[in-house]
């Protein structure tokens, strides 16, 4: 199980971006982080993935410390798709793939049997078996966020942490990466970590929600008890109706004003 | 499946496995056999011309025709020979490695100014110290780029590690070093400012035994270095955030990426000059012959390499023969319209 506590992050001394935070993320689920840009959500997927050096506070993977845990070792526990990467001209999707490899490999052992099995079913979960050959750079952008999937997947980690990973699709493509998702959670049994900016792809996607402002956590629960009229205000500073979803039952928000104040304070942060 | 696109080379006992791309092998031995082939040539061509059978046959002291032919091969051109293909190796690996940690395709230890950091120390020592032997100017030089690559170090990556800021110091500290090694040079003596110019072009003229004995071991320790560290190369290739999600101690590899690049490019930079263009134009031909993977592109860049400098040094003898150009002007003819070519492209995309 993956736990912060008293997390704070900083890039530098003078701009705190989380302070103080506690956070469970429930094993075995998918938890999507919600939140107005600038409120911390990549920084803390940083933070849990240990791409970045607490200020002060821990976070825990199965109550250990993740900073004294050997690289590779963490590598093999928890993988991290940052947001919008970038593979190098040429390179393929099988080759992309393997590189997820890279924390069960060693010197000597570069390409054993069990780093072969992991790529070829990395390839079929996400349906990139038939393309493999081909260039990533020469992929649509939803086949592209599939082969980086991928490649997370060949690290055969229990949790994965995914930074926007339906940013810059359509929406087919969006539904296509979510569905993905769904079923590595449904049938591989991994932890999910995703931070989402649709809020409707959230709940309708993930069984835990964690809706964070300026650097703290508002709420988290299940996506009934998160997504609330009072939420959407003091988050988002947005004023909403929330209607359950005639397929699912689950909250489906539609916003339709700002908030009196936040509304202000939003257009100034955005001016900024 | 149509065609494995990997060789690979496993044992059922030994938990030892390798995997190279499938043109890894044909293409490297295509190289080879071509850079081989130029050397022979290259040996052969001079005033004293010797056909290429007779320079194998000295060159594996084998009884040959001529009696003269020993010192003319093994003595006079063989070494010159060695340190252009060694020299060409080293610049073809490390270019290979900086455009790898840089993530960008403009990247060789020239342009980032770890070899203009080796000319203003070589060009002060045979200015100012105008009794300087090779041996001292080379050993100048070689401190010069480990100074140059410190003080980039320093300036671009202790706080936080931006492949662009890099580029943009290695570029402003290269053009500081170039403008205070013109300053050295107008002051200078007329004849050591010949001097001077010759070794700022970057010429394997006259390079003998020593200079070989001198350049080899940091190839021989180096290379197989960079090539031990071909996997976090290729998760550098990813990103900086990708690579450290992958497990690998980012800023410890590349610090050792770094010091391999330093240690390839001063040492041929000490043997040879300022030979340019070599590290961007080798790993990008080998980029397009094997992909980008470095188990391969690193051997394949090194051998290109050497075939590069070796092709540019025999171009340069037999072009305005009997004047000799420097393989340094030669590599730089073909190289900067191929920078500025990368560069439109770089700025297409």
């Amino acid at each position: 199980m993956l736990k912060a506590r008293d997390l704070t992050l900083a890039y530098d001394d003078k701009t705190i971006i989380i302070e103080a935070l506690g956070l469970t993320i429930p094993a075995g689920k998918i938890t999507a982080l919600v939140g107005p840009n600038g409120c911390g959500k990549s920084t803390l997927l940083r933070g849990l993935a240990r791409l970045l050096k607490p200020r002060q506070g821990v976070v825990l993977l199965n109550g250990q410390d993740i900073h004294r845990l050997p690289t590779r070792t963490l590598a093999k526990q928890l993988g991290i798709l940052p947001q919008g990467p970038v593979a190098p001209e040429g390179l393929t999707v099988r080759e992309l793939v393997a590189q997820g490899r890279y924390p069960h490999q060693s010197w000597f052992q570069q390409w054993a049997a069990d780093d072969e099995a992991a790529v070829t079913r990395a390839l079929e979960i996400t349906g990139m078996l038939p393309l493999a050959d081909r260039p990533v750079d020469a992929l649509s952008g939803g086949q592209r966020q599939r082969a980086w999937i991928a490649m997370t997947l060949a690290q055969e980690t229990e949790i994965i942490l995914l930074d926007e990973p339906t940013t810059f699709l359509d929406l087919a493509h969006q539904i296509e990466v979510l569905h993905l998702l769904e079923r590595l959670n449904r049938e591989e049994g991994r932890t999910i970590v995703m931070v989402v900016h649709d809020l409707n792809h959230a709940t309708r996607h993930a069984q835990h929600i964690v809706a964070l402002r300026k650097g703290c956590v508002v709420a988290s629960g299940d996506p009934h008890t998160v997504v609330t009229q009072e939420l959407l205000r003091e988050v988002f500073g947005v004023d909403a109706d929330i209607i359950p979803d005639p397929r699912t039952g689950l909250p489906l928000c539609l916003p339709y004003g700002l908030t009196h104040e936040q509304g202000v304070e939003a257009k100034i942060e955005a001016g900024r | 499946m149509t065609t494995e696109p990997w060789v690979i080379v496993r044992n059922a006992q030994l938990p030892i496995s390798v995997r190279i791309d499938r043109r890894v092998p044909p293409v490297l031995a295509g190289v080879t056999l071509a850079t081989l082939t130029l050397m022979v040539i290259n040996i052969g061509v001079g005033e004293y011309p010797i056909a290429p059978l007779d320079v194998v046959k000295t060159v594996l002291r084998l009884p040959a025709d001529n009696a003269d032919y020993h010192f003319v091969v093994n003595v006079l051109r063989l070494p010159r020979m060695l340190v252009a293909a060694s020299v060409g190796l080293a610049l073809g690996v490390a270019g290979a490695i900086m455009q790898g940690i840089t993530r960008n395709p403009l990247a060789e230890p020239g342009i980032i100014g770890i070899s203009a950091g080796a000319s203003l120390a070589a060009v002060t020592f045979i200015v100012v110290v105008r009794s300087a032997s090779a041996g001292v100017v080379s050993l100048a030089a070689f401190i010069g780029a480990a100074l140059a690559a410190l003080l980039i170090y320093l300036l671009a990556w202790r706080k936080g590690d931006s492949p662009i800021r890099l580029v943009l110091v290695g570029i402003g500290l290269g053009s500081v070093a170039s403008a205070l090694t013109t300053l050295m040079m107008t002051f200078g003596d007329i004849y050591d400012v010949q001097r001077a110019m010759i070794w700022l072009t970057g010429s394997v003229y006259g390079r003998s035994w020593a200079e070989f004995w001198a350049l080899m071991p940091w190839v021989t320790i180096f290379a197989p270095v960079a090539l031990l560290l071909a996997r976090d190369l290729n998760v550098f290739n990813l990103g900086e955030e990708v690579a450290g999600g992958l497990g690998s101690r980012v800023a410890l590899k590349r610090g050792l990426l770094l010091l391999t690049v330093v240690a390839l490019a001063g040492a041929s930079v000490a043997a040879a000059g300022a030979i340019g263009f070599v590290g961007l134009i080798a790993p990008h031909l080998a980029r397009r012959l094997v992909g980008p993977l470095h188990e391969g592109l690193l051997p394949v860049a090194g051998v290109l390499g050497a075939f590069i400098v070796v092709a540019a040094d025999l171009a340069g003898r037999t072009l305005l023969a009997p004047i000799e150009l420097p393989c340094g002007l030669m590599t730089a003819a073909i190289g900067a319209p191929f920078f500025l070519y990368l560069l439109i492209q770089a700025h297409r995309r």
